[in-house]
């Protein structure tokens, strides 16, 4: 298996990368958000929706279940893989927690009478929040492998000098770090959105 | 293994031998699948998507030619066509209405996305800018090769639309709502839709995960030496063409999602108070122009994703074939970057005539008639690089040339259709089939020929056949004016009619008509001549044995005659001067990775002295 060699580059190219398919993303969710806009605008019908409580919650998971990633991070960049395993893990827990709270919230939402085929301000909220979900279940995936991972990969001494030595390995943990902020970030942009609007 | 020791092994240029028998390929089987199929190399990657892309536009045509024997001949007995399209011919011997539709839809689709899209950016960005930036492969080889796949799944889900028994999608390759969003709105939107949304998402990830690659390798890995600006201008159009698609895809990929919902999740995002058949809907509260302002949002940019990378192309072609410097460099680069940036913001001159506020409508059609600018300096550059130039006249060349050609003519009209008064009378017509098939159809197809026939040698270690290419480019461009001038003259012609014979007043096209359809037909055979040359040259092409045949300075052309994965042996080569450096101080070219002579001035930095007070200069310091 040949890959190549990123020693030499400013940016590593795989973050390089992860950026460019953040702006990628970015330019998904405004287009949904702006078409929510020009909807609501035009709409003599729009329907105003309370979001449930369970929402808020997921909210504050999510936004929580970051810091936990940020501390991994931190304690991998140090060395303190015995650290990293609990961070990374407890980021893991949270986030599984994250779309339990958001399925729980749809059928909130669902009971309260907001159904996918009603009102589109109901559908809106329904396939902004679907989209995003989509986005964290690939985070939560990522998450679980990491964590295996940080239990498997880390054991000896040795693994830990190599890490330490290879670049190349250290900017996984950064990326997934970089990815979970930004579905973070994106997810408290939409609640504010949503609530706003 | 890495890389690095794997270009060190001892290089020895591969001569494959073949057999002069066809059946050869299942003897090569094994080492074609290992090697060939799930290959992370970016020059194996961009050749599947080549000959993808010509599979595809070979399909794309022979479309086209089938609804050219109905524009042309709507009377005639096409029974003879029964064993291809089956029950698409009525009893008759005529062809189903619903079946026109569909054959125009699909048309366009493969042609935009599948061929000048993927076929040719996916090509020509895959081989062309890891060589030419001087990097040993795109910036992750396991994205790249996943782009591929996600083409062809792409292609797999829009080939097996085909055959529903309901059709492939039939709404315009636009999709728009209502006609697409509901299963009862017509034959191709029972099945055919949810075949072409689902495809179009996979093609996007497609477009996403390529771009990614092509944006980070060009930012990220030149070789050293290698600025910004010293980058040949093929490079700077794929840049920008990816620039163009990660932020435009996405938007698409929105609109096809809620379409999604709405067709089989009974949403309403497109869909207000709807009467089909007498019986109104329960949807309410959508707007089906919501739908074309995401669609538009991407479709805008989308012609300049095909056009860019054609330009880019011609640029180097006609530098090379006319052993000049590229005329105006940086405003070249400059004109790309404008057209990036208006492309954005004028997808809404596809809507006057949706009722929107002819104020908001004046706005784009400043900016549409902006892009006239750059696209006009570019000409002129193209222009005054041939000016007294040392012309080859090789098929690469007269493709480019071509291209110019084309592109002037069907920009002209560009102007004309951009403003809204006159786009309120031509909208929907033949006026403008005409318009887009000369100025990103045509050009864009002569844009990837020339690309073709110039980088053959280097992909594939072999020459394509001049003789068979002079024909094509004959017949191609004498056909493409003969189909498309004309079509001009049809500006009061609806467009998507299976036939105008019930209507008086088009009477008078029936001739027009069959006289385009005609050369529609032989301009598809002359693409046939091309595809046996392609893959006639890929076995049995006059060999290239020196590594740099056309005289180039750039990168690619410094690489052994069959480039491994890695693209150079041993260290990337430096490079220290722009990529134009053609017939300077009596040289006929000088490549990239030559170091500038003691009192050389690298483009862009010269003074008042000219390159004769340089040589005076030279000729001194010698004594």
């Amino acid at each position: 298996m040949s890959t190549v060699s990123h020693k030499r580059y400013i940016v590593h190219p795989h973050r390089f990368n992860l950026w460019l398919a953040i702006v990628a993303m970015i330019m998904m969710f405004a287009a949904f958000t702006s078409a929510y806009i020009v909807k609501k605008g035009d709409a003599n019908n729009w329907l105003l929706i309370e979001l449930p409580q369970l929402f808020t919650y997921s909210t504050i998971t999510i936004l929580i279940s970051s810091l936990f990633m940020h501390a991994a991070y931190i304690s991998f960049k140090r060395n303190k893989i015995y650290l990293y395993r609990i961070f990374i893990c407890f980021t893991f827990i949270l986030g599984s927690a994250f779309l339990i709270f958001q399925v729980n919230g749809w059928q909130r939402l669902a009971e309260s009478g907001i159904i996918l085929s009603g009102n589109p301000a109901g559908s809106f909220i329904y396939v902004i929040s679907g989209a995003h979900f989509v986005h964290v279940v690939g985070g939560v995936i990522a998450l679980l492998i990491f964590s295996i991972k940080s239990f498997t990969a880390y054991k000896t001494p040795v693994d830990t000098l190599l890490l330490n030595i290879n670049t190349d390995k250290q900017v996984g943990v950064e990326l997934m770090a970089t990815y979970w902020h930004f579905v973070d970030i994106l997810w408290i942009y939409l609640f504010i959105f949503f609530q706003s609007n | 293994m890495s890389l690095e020791t794997t270009v060190h092994e001892h290089q020895h240029v591969e001569t494959h031998v073949h057999g002069h028998e066809h059946h050869d390929e299942h003897h090569h089987k094994e080492t074609f699948i290992t090697k060939y199929i799930f290959s992370q190399d970016h020059k194996t990657i961009s050749k599947q998507f080549l000959i993808t892309g010509i599979i595809w536009a070979v399909i794309g045509g022979l479309l086209s030619v089938l609804f050219r024997i109905q524009l042309g001949f709507p009377d005639a007995n096409i029974m003879w066509l029964k064993p291809l399209l089956g029950k698409w011919i009525t009893a008759e011997g005529q062809l189903a209405p619903e079946f026109y539709n569909a054959l125009i839809t699909m048309h366009g689709t493969i042609l935009v996305f599948f061929v000048l899209t993927a076929g040719l950016s996916g090509t020509f960005a895959n081989y062309l800018i890891p060589l030419m930036c001087g990097a040993r492969d795109m910036a992750s080889g396991f994205l790249n090769m996943l782009s591929y796949w996600f083409f062809f799944l792409s292609s797999i889900v829009m080939g097996i639309s085909f055959f529903l028994a309901t059709g492939p999608a039939s709404g315009g390759w636009t999709a728009y709502p209502p006609l697409n969003d509901l299963h009862q709105a017509a034959t191709g939107s029972i099945a055919g839709v949810d075949y072409w949304l689902v495809s179009m998402a996979l093609f996007i990830v497609s477009v996403l995960l390529g771009g990614l690659n092509y944006v980070t390798t060009v930012i990220n890995m030149r070789t050293k030496g290698m600025k910004m600006f010293r980058l040949p201008l093929p490079v700077w159009a794929l840049l920008l063409t990816a620039v163009i698609g990660i932020l435009s895809f996405p938007v698409l990929l929105s609109a096809a999602v809620l379409m999604l919902f709405d067709r089989n999740l009974d949403t309403s995002f497109y869909l207000d108070q709807i009467y089909i058949g007498g019986e109104a809907l329960a949807n309410s509260g959508g707007s089906p122009i919501l739908y074309q302002h995401l669609f538009w949002f991407l479709g805008h940019p989308e012609v300049y994703i095909i056009i860019l990378p054609a330009m880019g192309i011609v640029s180097e072609v006609l530098a090379v074939h006319s052993r000049k410097p590229i005329f105006g460099y940086t405003a070249m680069i400059y004109s790309l970057l404008a057209i990036t940036v208006l492309s954005f913001i004028v997808w809404a001159h596809h809507m006057f005539m949706t009722g929107m506020n002819p104020f908001i409508g004046s706005i784009f059609v400043i900016f549409t008639l902006i892009i006239a600018v750059p696209s006009a300096v570019k000409v002129f550059n193209w222009i005054t690089t041939l000016w007294k130039g040392n012309i080859r006249l090789n098929p690469q060349m007269l493709f480019a040339i071509g291209f110019v050609s084309m592109f002037i003519s069907g920009g002209v009209t560009g102007i004309f259709l951009g403003n809204s008064a006159i786009d309120v009378e031509l909208h929907d017509t033949y006026f403008i089939v005409a318009h887009f098939h000369l100025v990103m159809g045509v050009a864009a197809f002569f844009g990837m020929f020339a690309g073709i026939y110039h980088w053959f040698p280097k992909m594939f270690g072999r020459f394509m056949n001049p003789t068979l290419g002079f024909i094509h480019f004959w017949g191609t461009i004498i056909c493409a004016y003969l189909i498309f001038f004309p079509m001009h003259f049809e500006y009061m012609l609806p467009r998507r009619y299976p036939t105008h014979a019930g209507f008086e007043t088009f009477g008078m096209f029936g001739e027009l008509n069959q006289f385009i359809s005609v050369f529609a037909f032989i301009s598809f055979a002359c693409q046939l001549i091309f595809v046996f040359n392609f893959f006639y040259s890929i076995w049995y092409g006059r060999k290239a044995r020196e590594l740099n045949p056309w005289g180039a300075t750039t990168l690619e052309w410094t690489t052994p005659l069959r480039p491994k994965h890695g693209n150079w042996p041993g260290e990337i080569p430096e490079v220290h001067r722009w990529a134009y450096d053609y017939s300077k101080h009596g040289r006929d070219f000088i490549p990239q990775t030559e170091p500038l002579s003691q009192y050389e001035i690298e483009h862009g930095e010269h003074g008042d002295e000219g390159d004769s007070a340089i040589i005076q200069k030279e000729k001194k310091d010698d004594h």
